[in-house]
């Protein structure tokens, strides 16, 4: 019986900590179908007269670019930056977990020195490259890096995967005649599948996320994916179109948040192994 | 390629059976150029985009460069500057209070929360991923507009401080509170350590727990003796994480500051102050000058971290091989 009510009573304490954990999402949603001048002055969450007029104005565009543009180069991008690194990661992990060869060890050391390198002190030399390459305003800065495996998190996690699968598989493979492809494609691949969904699910989400390498590369409004867009939109707007602004926030997170409810068991498994920071 | 490979594996494979022969001998070149292929992409990136720019930087950071002009040496001088520089001080400083609240209040409200739910009442896989779910959209622009908004004047936060009679009059445009705000939008993603908290605490025995109640240690007892040091682990690698990121926060605080810090350069984080100088001002050599620093900032504080670290974090005897 006493036993019941502590349950009961933890339950309520939790739920009541979550509401407040995502009171900001929930307020957000509803401030989308206020008018702008009730968003702010009043602690009432539910709109009283619910409209659509703010979505409306999202959908005029911003400096006459279609809001649909911006969520195609967003998902251009994003997809793109999934099929690079997934596939470039796997690459690199494989022949860092499998195979051997000269200066591997250092290689692998240099790799995680890059874990923790602040990646500001690179950004200006490689802008100087790309403006010099004549690629700056295209897509091919914010991409090269991800069909380079450039991100140390990933190379690390899929190795830590491929460890631990068993090495008769593909010692055994590798009797019948199979060479170090049909081994890396037929069964490590396949047997990773885990870790190459986490990394995929994470490379979406970041790179739809991504301001600060559009915010650099980026000046035509019509290559901008959707943060930049957003930032635009505060330009633009000199911030007073609140509902507008509140209504293209709420679009540009509704994909992650989508993400995140099909995949969270993949998200929060991949954090708790490996440190991901999300 | 392929049957090249093949061939000295079988060897190798006949000579351990055979007990014969040095194993080392029996595949001389292992599997050297299937290495370099498969880490082909890696191996450019890491030259083209890291190690080769990381070398330029530094001969960046002793120049005079406008992106547009060639570089002209100018020796030390980028350096010197900055200590004279009010902003550069002034970013040093917000960077720095950001970094000493963010994390530990970070990581104090993750290992609240992880504690709370290690239990075994039920439901602990949907709260789990429930307060996890802020940490994938915290640093997004998204959310910065978000929180920006709920903190103005007169808005949500604002109003119900009133209800308590407190005026800032909303944070965001309040020198005193913005970075409290940011702070806060740092603590709103507590979910990533938390996870990792979680994973921790499930690996410490519970039978420590009831030997310590037998002996009559109370709740803080055992948090200060068994919790802490079993879990050190995991503190110190959310700390170094956690640590390493705040460094380098930005796209919240532009959102909410824009390039100068506002209001007044109360968000005038290091890294908005080296775009600003950079790709702002084109001071290419000095923003390269600030990158370096900020690199040895960083590294000075991880240093620090992994000397401390030695004093307090416990790495149990028998869980020793799983590293």
């Amino acid at each position: 019986m006493r036993q019941s009510l502590t349950r009961v009573l933890w339950h309520v304490g939790v739920l009541a900590l979550l509401a407040v954990v995502l009171y900001p999402i929930v307020w957000v949603a509803a401030a989308t179908f206020k008018p702008s001048e009730t968003i702010i002055g009043s602690l009432q969450l539910l709109p009283t007269a619910p409209t659509l007029a703010n979505y409306q104005r999202v959908f005029e565009g911003v400096v006459g670019v279609g809001v649909g543009r911006f969520f195609w180069n967003s998902a251009v991008l994003a997809v793109l930056s999934v099929v690079g690194t997934v596939a470039s990661s796997a690459l690199a992990a494989y022949a860092f977990a499998r195979l051997r060869f000269r200066g591997r060890t250092v290689l692998f050391g240099i790799m995680i020195a890059t874990l923790l390198l602040p990646f500001h002190v690179l950004i200006i030399p490689q802008y100087v490259v790309f403006q010099n390459l004549d690629l700056v305003d295209t897509y091919v800065p914010l991409l090269a890096g991800k069909f380079l495996a450039s991100e140390a998190f990933f190379v690390f996690l899929i190795v830590q995967f491929i460890r631990q699968l068993p090495r008769e598989l593909d010692e055994s493979a590798k009797l019948d005649g199979a060479g170090h492809w049909t081994v890396f494609w037929h069964i490590i691949v396949p047997l990773c599948r885990p870790a190459l969904i986490t990394t995929a699910i994470f490379t979406f989400i970041w790179s739809w996320n991504d301001f600060f390498g559009p915010l650099i590369y980026l000046s035509t409004p019509d290559k901008y994916p959707l943060p930049l867009a957003l930032q635009l939109f505060i330009d633009e707007s000199t911030g007073s179109d609140f509902g507008a602004l509140m209504a293209m926030s709420m679009l540009a997170l509704v994909p992650v948040i989508l993400f995140f409810l099909f995949f969270q068991r993949f998200l929060v498994e991949g954090v708790s192994t490996s440190g991901l920071k999300g | 390629m392929s049957r090249a490979t093949i061939a000295p594996d079988r060897r190798a494979e006949v000579a351990t059976d055979g007990g014969t022969g040095p194993r080392k001998r029996a595949r001389p070149s292992g599997d050297g150029l299937a290495g370099y292929l498969f880490l082909s992409p890696w191996i450019i990136g890491i030259v083209l985009l890291t190690l080769g720019p990381m070398v330029t930087s530094l001969y960046l950071s002793f120049t005079d460069y406008d992106l547009f002009n060639t570089p002209t040496w100018i020796g030390l001088e980028n350096y010197q500057r900055m200590f004279s520089d009010a902003r550069w001080l002034r970013s040093v400083e917000v960077t720095a209070i950001y970094v000493a609240l963010a994390v530990p209040i970070k990581l104090a409200a993750a290992l609240a929360v992880a504690m709370l739910l290690n239990s075994k009442r039920g439901g602990q896989g949907f709260y789990r991923a429930a307060f996890y779910g802020p940490s994938l959209i915290g640093g997004s622009v998204g959310v910065a507009i978000v929180w920006k908004m709920m903190f103005s004047d007169d808005s949500v936060v604002d109003q119900l401080l009133l209800r308590f009679g407190i005026d800032t009059g909303g944070w965001a445009g309040n020198p005193d509170f913005s970075l409290m705000m940011l702070v806060l939008l740092a603590t709103w993603q507590l979910g990533a350590p938390m996870v990792i908290f979680l994973a921790g605490l499930k690996q410490v025995p519970r039978e420590l727990y009831e030997a310590a109640e037998v002996d009559g240690a109370g709740r803080g007892r055992r948090f200060w003796s068994i919790t802490l040091p079993m879990i050190s682990p995991v503190l110190f690698f959310n700390l170094l994480l956690e640590t390493i990121n705040a460094f380098q926060v930005f796209t919240s605080a532009y959102v909410v500051g824009g390039p100068n810090g506002q209001p007044a350069g109360s968000t005038l984080f290091y890294t908005i102050y080296l775009f600003d100088r950079g790709f702002g001002d084109y001071r290419m050599g000095y923003a390269s000058a600030m990158a370096w620093m900020l690199l040895l900032g960083v590294g000075l504080v991880t240093v620090f971290l992994f000397r401390t670290a030695r004093g307090w974090v416990f790495y149990s005897g028998d869980s020793g091989d799983k590293r």
